[in-house]
């Protein structure tokens, strides 16, 4: 490591950086496409028409169309250049660690694009007949089978297309399972460190939200949970490991609180990727829980999505299940079963996010027991790793063994008027992508890293050394700091100003802004 | 800051004034200098229509920053005479002048409740102890 | 690394799971395989599924033409490979595609806003319904019985919770909704109408006269289209509160239902309602133009259960997908692409209508590239004689409007040649003879 012979920078040399790791490259300026249109430039020819035209407004009436407003014509070559300039403004997992805490951003492998782009997997239509689908439905099957042994579950739902959805689906099934008795119960227990989703979820399912405070180890009070739990408990939302990186060591005995007053234990699976091949959520009292396949199965981000967010079940919640569920004939094909008279019904169209299920598949299958086991412990060596390699210049304060992510505060740093966001924008002239900043909210000014297994010994101390560096910085020369980013195209940019008078969309005539 | 004495203020950061004649008082309602500077730069204010009825001690309606939502809770009850129509597009006024920038007019249902609210001095009081926590 | 932990082994890092719970044994999944074989084993899957079939499926998923671009781009591992763009300096490649994405979105569907996309049509459309609720203050939700069936359904899942009574409006000779019926069914307690454009039968619903029944009795309009190509030649539904889009016509594979692309547009008034992210125009320290995500508040990491929706992670690379199709075809090019389209579905009609025993229903109305087919046969009976000539015909509406009797839904698109179609109409035609063509 580099950190203690490097000179902070002044303000007038403010990037430093590692040159090991980054330096400054020039990149391309671009406009907006509309702005680069000009009409009769095109970069398509379609096939001609091998049936007679017809006329358009005959056939519509009042219903035709004849402009389009202000789409653009450009060609081929300016369609390129336009996206891949754009590309190059863009951090990604693929230029270097992206420590995003409770987002898991690890590797996605190519080979899963490579697969969920096959003709006849891809060119799949959702209602081609069964008998032509055997192939796509032998992979929902497969995948289910896998979720289900990775989690300890007995039953699953592929539809949800993303976690959120997930949450509202598997609250959609305790609460038919708590109408099932006759009583669909009235609250939803959620710690205070849980994702903002799942208060959220709570509320469009028709429950009241009943907040948890955590206890000083970050943890579950189960004292005053015991407390809490009563007959209109309908179900406790439980982030495990927590959003700290914390696992919650007296699960058992918070599943026997719920259970005992007929509630039941949900579990965000956010953080599943520091459980799979160690223990599993089945085993250790969880009723029903998402898994969200764009962070533990290596699913791309994709700038925001799309994700997908299957829900597993104990046996009870079987039959609440959405439909369509996929069901083995005797003579081993396979069919989709509609008629479940006790289902919560759809949460979406056709069979949810189908071409995230193969890539995640492939992802199984390319790892295998031994490499999804060997993932985790990779994932919270790294976590541990940085955890260790930085608990003496920033404030940790929840000093609980940690799991796949670490989550500091700003306390110190904040004396000098450094806060952990500045932090985050300086992390930046550092090649890397900021950690998560001000969450959760348990933690004043969280820092909250992740690394992921995808990270080499190498990238984390080039990671170690920025923040460290920047520990320094933060006592010798703050405005260096607050200012940041230095090296980015752009500087920071004007929230205020688009949320006071909000421009949303280009406008032929207007946004002439720069 | 110097907090006008003919204000009364909630705990919960709103200052109100009451004019006019007893029986028919109208209360002219905003949040505290105290409550722009900690929420930061105020994006939009979310407040009822006229006509709306509002209670003491409950919220009736939300300012914003960029990343937070703070909820604004009426120091009296009664009947809103009129909305500052100006914050829509100029919602910065409270940052820049939050004792002036008023935000709804009350007409006042029990107008004992002002008896229950603080004082300027108990007002300043009262946050000196907040941020000391 | 370990000894710079300070521990001996790996296990100890999982030292805070109690022991009893920690897996001793292997996952029974199967074992490691090797890229190759990775690749062999899905080629296997899709080897099963239907190949070399002439397709006349549509029904809420739209067989286009992808243009390669689309793959090239959205595959650079900048795109693919980044996050949410919080850190607006580090991500404006995603952020400036989102806002150029809102902004064809409005063009096309002739709103004033929309967002950076929901998960996909049916979820829209719930969470359209959802949002004219908090709009209107009213609990009371209108559907035609002319919205994707599977949309309905979803939409009734998400209802069931929030306190809203649904009635679904039928539909009359001419397959769009009993605007008489509609009439009566609107009251004060009418928080919005939703219909589809063009519906699930293909044909095209009259939206300004729509509009005008909600809108006295202080209701909103939600038009929900499934069929994004259609707002090539249709007019945009201008008339409408809220449009909720399914974009997966615009370059988006079908990939056996997923994933696609949801989108919710509506007029500007309406935009502290509005659920999912927003990207806005601004500026830097220097003054240069930058984009952000915005007014944020209104979604579940700030406001949690009073957000507007509890959506986090959207369809970000998707929309960004249909960004660059809607590029490359431009303003020109849907326009006629999408005359084409007609032009398929206008012929398929006329030839598959001709059969004996084949009779086209609602030719009262105009249709866009879906038409309904009745028929003496039943749609199981015209299947399987249509596969045996590696056909696969329309969608069976049996399950949903048994009252249609033998009907199926037909999609002709760009990809259906005329020879499709025509070998089509031929099986049809071949159904009082005795299954001899096939091997």
């Amino acid at each position: 490591m580099t950190t203690e012979n490097t000179p902070v920078s002044t303000d007038s040399t403010p990037f430093v950086g590692n040159t090991r790791k980054v330096s400054q490259h020039v990149n391309q300026n671009e406009g907006l496409i509309f702005e680069k249109s000009s009409p009769g430039k095109k970069a398509y020819r379609l096939a001609p028409l091998d049936v007679p035209e017809v006329d358009a407004a005959k056939l519509l009436g009042a219903a035709v169309r004849t402009d389009l407003g202000a789409l653009p014509e450009v060609s081929e070559i300016e369609i390129i250049r336009h996206f891949t300039r754009l590309s190059t403004w863009n951090y990604a997992i693929d230029l270097g660690m992206y420590p995003l805490g409770s987002c898991t951003m690890k590797y996605n492998p190519r080979v899963n694009e490579a697969v969920a782009r096959l003709e006849g997997l891809a060119d799949a239509h959702p209602y081609q007949p069964e008998v032509l689908s055997q192939g796509a439905m032998r992979i929902l099957l497969q995948l289910q089978q896998c979720l289900t042994e990775i989690t300890g579950m007995d039953a699953i739902t592929l539809q949800p297309a993303a976690g959120a959805h997930g949450e509202f689906t598997g609250i959609l099934l305790a609460r038919a399972y708590h109408e099932s008795k006759g009583n669909p119960r009235k609250k939803i227990f959620i710690p205070d460190s849980a994702h903002g989703t799942n208060p959220a979820t709570a509320a469009i399912c028709g429950y009241q939200v009943e907040n948890l405070k955590s206890n000083a180890q970050g943890m579950v009070d189960v004292a005053q949970l015991e407390k809490m739990v009563c007959d209109d408990t309908a179900a406790l939302m439980l982030t495990n490991p927590s959003t700290i990186g914390v696992f919650e060591s007296e699960i058992h005995k918070i599943a026997n609180i719920l259970h005992a007053k007929g509630a039941l234990l949900y579990m965000d699976g956010a953080n599943m990727n520091a459980l799979v091949g160690k223990t599993r959520p089945g085993d250790f009292g969880v009723d029903v829980m998402h898994l969200n396949l764009h962070k533990t199965f290596s699913t791309p981000h994709g700038g925001g999505g799309p994700g997908s967010g299957p829900v597993v079940c104990k046996k009870i919640l079987e039959p609440f299940l959405p439909v369509p569920v996929v069901v083995e004939n005797s003579n081993g094909t396979l069919h989709f079963e509609y008629n479940r008279s006790q289902s919560v019904g759809r949460v979406r169209a056709f069979y949810g996010n189908f071409g995230m299920f193969v890539r995640a598949l492939a992802y199984i299958l390319a790892n295998g027991p031994d490499g999804l086991r060997q993932t985790t412990e990779d994932a919270v060596l790294n976590a541990n790793y940085i955890r260790k390699n930085l608990e003496d210049v920033y404030d940790l304060p929840y000093t609980t063994p940690t799991l796949h992510e670490v989550v500091f505060s700003d306390r110190r740093q904040a004396r000098n008027g450094v806060k952990t966001g500045d932090i985050a924008k300086r992390l930046i002239d550092y090649g890397f992508h900021p950690y998560t900043v001000s969450f959760p909210m348990i933690v004043p000014g969280a820092l909250m890293i992740e690394p992921t297994e995808s990270e080499s010994k190498e990238e984390l101390d080039l990671f170690i050394d920025a923040m460290r560096q920047i520990a320094r910085e933060a006592e010798e020369n703050p405005s260096l700091i607050l200012n940041a980013p230095h090296s980015t195209r752009i500087s920071r940019l004007d929230e205020v100003g688009a949320a006071r008078r909000p421009v949303l969309r280009w406008k032929p005539e207007a946004l002439e802004m720069a | 800051m110097a907090y006008p004495t003919r204000y009364r203020y909630t705990r919960e950061h709103e200052w109100i004034q009451i004019d006019g004649p007893i029986g028919r008082q109208i209360g002219t309602i905003g949040i505290t200098d105290y409550a722009q500077n900690s929420l930061g730069d105020i994006v939009f204010v979310d407040a009822p229509k006229v006509g709306a009825s509002v209670e003491a001690g409950k919220t009736f309606g939300s300012v914003e920053s960029v990343k937070a939502v703070s909820d604004l809770f009426s120091p009296v009850s009664g009947t809103v005479t009129a909305v500052n129509e100006a914050l829509n597009s100029a919602p910065e006024t409270i940052n820049t002048a939050a004792h002036e920038s008023w935000i709804i007019k009350v007409q006042l249902a029990k107008p004992g409740e002002v008896d229950a609210l603080l004082s300027a001095a108990d007002y300043e009081k009262f946050i000196s102890e907040e941020t000391a926590h | 690394m370990l000894q710079a932990i300070g521990l001996g082994s790996i296990d100890e890092l999982f030292s805070t799971i109690p022991a009893e719970y920690r897996l001793e044994h292997d996952l029974k999944i199967p074992c490691a395989m090797s890229e190759q074989e990775i690749l062999a084993h899905f080629h296997a899957a899709a080897d099963r599924n239907a190949n070399g079939y002439a397709s006349f499926l549509g029904a809420g998923v739209y067989r286009h033409y992808r243009p390669v671009v689309i793959d090239a781009m959205v595959q650079r591992g900048e795109f693919l490979t980044s996050y949410t763009p919080y850190q607006a300096e580090i991500t404006q490649g995603t952020l400036q595609a989102i806002f150029e994405f809102q902004t064809m979105i409005c063009e096309l569907t002739g709103m004033d806003i929309a967002n950076a996309s929901m998960y996909d049509g049916s979820t829209g459309a719930a969470e359209a319904m959802m949002m004219a609720v908090r709009v209107t203050g009213r609990d009371h939700v209108l559907v035609a019985k002319t919205v994707h069936p599977e949309y309905r359904e979803v939409m009734a899942t998400y209802a069931q919770h929030q306190g809203l009574t649904k009635q679904v409006v039928g539909y009359g000779e001419d397959g769009r909704i009993d605007r008489q019926k509609l009439e009566a069914a609107i009251t004060e307690q009418t928080a919005c109408v939703l219909i589809q454009l063009p519906n699930f039968f293909g044909t095209i619903e009259d939206v300004e006269a729509i509009a005008a029944l909600a809108h006295a009795k202080g209701a909103l309009l939600i038009v929900s289209i499934a069929e994004a190509l259609s707002l090539g030649i249709v007019k945009p539904p201008v008339e409408a509160d809220i449009v909720s889009l399914e974009a997966q016509s615009f370059g988006v594979a079908p990939s056996f239902g997923g994933p696609y692309c949801g989108v919710i547009a509506c007029k500007e008034k309406f935009l502290r309602q509005m659920p999912g992210r927003l990207a806005g125009a601004t500026k830097d320290k220097d003054g240069r133009r930058g984009f952000v995500l915005t007014l944020s508040t209104r979604e579940q990491h700030i406001r949690r259960e009073k957000a507007t929706s509890n959506i986090c992670t959207n369809q970000a690379l998707v929309a960004l997908m249909t960004c660059i199709y809607i590029t490359i075809y431009g303003k020109q090019g849907l326009k006629e692409l999408a005359e084409q389209n007609l032009a398929k579905a206008h012929y398929a009609a006329h030839a598959l209508a001709v059969v004996p025993g084949s009779k086209l229903l609602f030719t009262a109305a105009p249709r866009f590239n879906e038409f309904v087919l009745q028929s003496t046969e039943t749609p199981h009976q015209m299947h399987h004689r249509l596969l045996g000539q590696k056909i696969i015909g329309g969608v069976s509406l049996a399950k949903w409007y048994p009252e249609l009797g033998n009907a199926t839904l037909w999609c002709a698109t760009e990809m259906n040649t005329r020879e499709q179609i025509d070998g089509a109409a031929r099986v049809l035609a071949q159904k009082e003879i005795p299954m001899l063509t096939h091997v």
